[in-house]
């Protein structure tokens, strides 16, 4: 049994760490929060070139990671400094999804996405579909050697920026099957797809995708007709896995904030944090902390697994880190009083990214269920 | 034992209802009902319509023209406007520093300043909490030195809610640096256009800016803007807590969001059904439900007592707690009720007459979620309100 990281993960762990430190500071965070694109091209482009994005792809795919650990560490490091840019849907969602079912020429793609050079977007939920994955209602119909889309698409993020955004729709079978789904890639501008941008409450950009007779080649599609659901599966288990982690290192930021906030506030003639009521408080979430922790090891440690196991830990582990991290969230708040409610205060923004992650793949219920239906014989 | 209305309790009630549909503009509480914020000419339009009725004052006495109306009737107001989406009523002037100015000021003062919070001549904010002198307030630090007929103030206040529409601040200052911190705090009414006087905004974390630093560079303040005697501010202060509680439970607040809970669950689709059927949803929403309930009578108790001139003394912090937890809980309930479409940052979206992103309930759910963080916060924070509890309980 070994619990520590390996050396080259250690390394990019410790590199990624003071990078962000030094160059993303809460006022930086903040004006690319305000700024049209609601991301730092620059920020983007000097992380891939530490290596952050290659450590999401495995060897074959071009990368040098690709595992459970490889997700977990870069993301609990973006997680810890609130990072607003779209690896997630640029490398886990889209980079993963060209890489596990693209044919040759598509997975050139990948090689541009580990170099920083290709913006990439997952064009999946419905405005209805909530977090149910197999519920697809745009259609793909076949139109001599085209294929012509129609639907629409919900809070896509990374939409804008991306040069091509894979668009699920389903070929045959009813919405909810599994089966019929297919992925198409779609270049930025095509004909019939319309973009309606916003920003996103946690920073970062989405938009709503429409598709109205969107025609495209037969190329465009990834994989085999209809088969697309396992994959979709595998990539979402893998954001999965960076979603809990990411939401575990803005934790871990959360609650370092306030021991500093504690020692350092005087009321009363003394520290806050010397106060019982506050230092038991303080007690229980680093209690909780240890509880988040090893469910993002668990997560990560079982990714390898066959589906079914794998996602059972998954669903464990945003659970978990859904009641930890709502709790995390709230208490730093509330330990520290008025100034953690203003913007220009570091928690803030780490207190939306903790909460609105359960807004993403699924949410503390959702993953309950989950679990509950993963883990019946 | 009798849980229900009086007749007369009834009527009253009948007769809200029917003002609020007659005189409430609909767009108003349309805005108000999508989350959004009213603005200054908003807020003083309904205000207006309040003052034309005569119950823009619930709480004061007729001889200076308020409603004069008992505890009970207060809260069947303020839970008819809660469901019927109106505007809050800006409480600084109105129901903070009217009590304080009618028992502590002098007539000169009343009759000058009164009728200008009725009429909307005047709009006051609260110069009370300093960066260094939150949950200790006593420790505050803005200085009030006096010099001939003036005092000469230097200092700062922070969270001053809606500061930057107001004409006027009340506020605690020093006025004698060397007595126990109880002692030397004044209460002193300051025109915010006086050279000197300097506001700064503070944005808040959902990105609205209701609350803002006020700093104080020798501002000339004359001296019959003292209200009462030099030094007896904390002892005004105090008084003007006990007011700030009506309405602390805010259960009109909660019932009008839980009903809008419910509707978004009957809306919203969760593997192929409503989501209100969901078991865990569901489950989520009857445990706050069954509290409420439980509050709301609790909170009747209090009222009923208070409505026969028994101060509420502890039990108006157990409100205030028990209120805002289950208020937060209800955000909590709206923000997962929305799913994905709870990730738009849609406050433009929410003020402005854009067609919403997603359901139009769903546009304001995280940014208020966020924003009433700040309930268990202010007026003193559930910490605050837990010791005050234990301390009187305990005999402390």
């Amino acid at each position: 049994m070994n619990f520590d990281l390996t050396e080259e993960r250690q390394m990019l762990q410790d590199s990624l760490r003071r990078f962000l430190k030094d160059r993303y500071t809460t006022d930086t965070r903040n004006r690319i929060i305000d700024s049209d694109t609601g991301m730092s091209d620059e920020i983007w482009t000097a992380l891939a070139e530490l290596g952050v994005i290659g450590a999401l792809f495995a060897e074959e795919q071009g990368g040098f990671g690709g595992a459970g650990f490889d997700i977990s560490t870069v993301f609990e490091e973006l997680g810890r400094a609130g990072v607003v840019e779209p690896f997630l849907d640029t490398a886990i969602l889209g980079g993963g999804l060209i890489a596990a079912l693209g044919d040759d020429a598509q997975k050139q793609m990948v090689e541009e996405v580990i170099g920083g050079g290709l913006h990439l977007a997952f064009a999946h939920g419905e405005p209805t579909s909530r977090y149910d994955l197999s519920r697809v209602e745009t259609s793909a119909k076949s139109d001599g050697d085209g294929i012509v889309l129609n639907g629409r698409k919900a809070v896509v993020v990374n939409a804008e920026a991306a040069g091509r955004i894979i668009v699920s729709a389903r070929e045959s079978g009813d919405a909810g099957d599994e089966a019929g789904i297919s992925l198409f890639l779609v270049p930025a501008g095509t004909d019939g797809m319309t973009l309606r941008g916003y920003p996103l409450m946690s920073g970062g950009r989405a938009a709503e995708v429409t598709l109205d007779e969107v025609r495209l080649p037969g190329s465009a599609r990834l994989g085999a007709a209809g088969a697309a659901f396992p994959a979709i599966a595998a990539q979402v288990a893998a954001a999965n896995v960076a979603l809990a982690a990411e939401a575990m290192g803005a934790m871990e930021t959360a609650v370092e904030l306030t021991r500093e906030y504690l020692m350092t506030r005087k009321q009363f003639g003394r520290p806050i944090g010397t106060f019982q009521a506050l230092a038991h408080r303080y007690s229980d979430l680093l209690i909780e902390m240890e509880q988040a922790r090893s469910a993002v090891i668990n997560a990560a440690g079982h990714f390898a697994d066959p589906a079914r196991e794998r996602d059972r830990h998954i669903a464990s582990a945003r659970n978990l880190i859904g009641r930890v991290g709502r709790l995390v969230a709230e208490e730093s708040i509330q330990m520290h009083g008025g100034i953690a409610m203003t913007q220009e205060y570091e928690l803030a923004h780490i207190a939306k990214r903790i909460v609105m992650t359960d807004h993403r793949l699924g949410d503390t219920d959702y993953h309950l269920e989950r679990f509950i239906d993963l883990s019946a014989a | 034992m009798d849980l229900s209305y009086s007749p007369e309790e009834i009527a009253f009630r009948d007769e809200v209802r029917a003002f609020l549909d007659e005189k409430l503009p609909k767009d108003l509480a349309e805005k108000i009902r999508r989350g959004g914020h009213p603005d200054k000419a908003e807020q003083e339009q309904w205000h207006a319509i309040l003052n034309v009725r005569g119950w823009l004052a619930p709480n004061w006495p007729r001889e200076f023209g308020g409603a004069e109306w008992n505890a009970v009737q207060r809260h069947i107001f303020e839970e008819e406007c809660a469901f019927a989406s109106a505007p809050r009523i800006v409480p600084f002037g109105l129901s903070m520093l009217a009590p304080v100015l009618m028992k502590f000021g002098s007539k000169e003062q009343c009759g000058h300043y009164l009728p200008r919070i009725l009429d909307g001549t005047d709009w006051w904010c609260q110069g009370y909490s300093e960066p260094g002198a939150g949950s200790d307030l006593a420790s505050l630090k803005t200085r009030a030195v006096r010099e001939g007929d003036h005092y000469i103030v230097n200092g700062q206040k922070t969270w001053t809610t809606l500061g930057q529409y107001a004409d006027w601040i009340f506020c605690l200052v020093r006025t004698d640096p060397n007595v126990k911190q109880q002692e030397g705090i004044s209460f002193l009414l300051i025109d915010m256009n006086t050279p000197g006087v300097e506001v700064r905004p503070i944005i808040l974390l959902d990105g609205t800016h209701e609350v803002n630093e006020v700093w104080f560079t020798d501002v000339k303040v004359p001296v019959e803007n003292l209200v009462g005697e030099e030094n007896k501010g904390w002892t005004y202060a105090k008084y003007l807590l006990t007011h700030e509680r009506t309405n602390i439970a805010g259960v009109g607040f909660s019932e009008a969001g839980l009903a809008s809970v419910k509707r978004m669950a009957r809306a919203e689709m969760s593997g192929g059904k409503p989501l209100a059927v969901n078991p865990h949803f569901a489950a989520r929403v009857a445990k706050v439900e069954i509290d409420l309930m439980a509050m709301a009578t609790t909170n009747l108790r209090i009222i009923s007592k208070a409505a026969v001139g028994q101060a509420p003394g502890v039990e108006a912090s157990m409100l205030k707690v028990k209120g805002t937890i289950i208020r937060q809980e209800i955000n909590d309930l709206a923000r997962r009720a929305a799913g994905p479409y709870a990730m738009p940052f849609a406050s433009e979206l929410v003020e402005g007459d854009n067609d919403p992103i997603g359901p139009d309930y769903a546009g304001p759910v995280a940014a208020k979620y966020f924003n009433n963080r700040k309930l268990s916060i202010f007026g003193g924070s559930n910490e605050i309100q837990r010791g005050i509890i234990a301390k009187v309980k305990m005999g402390g």
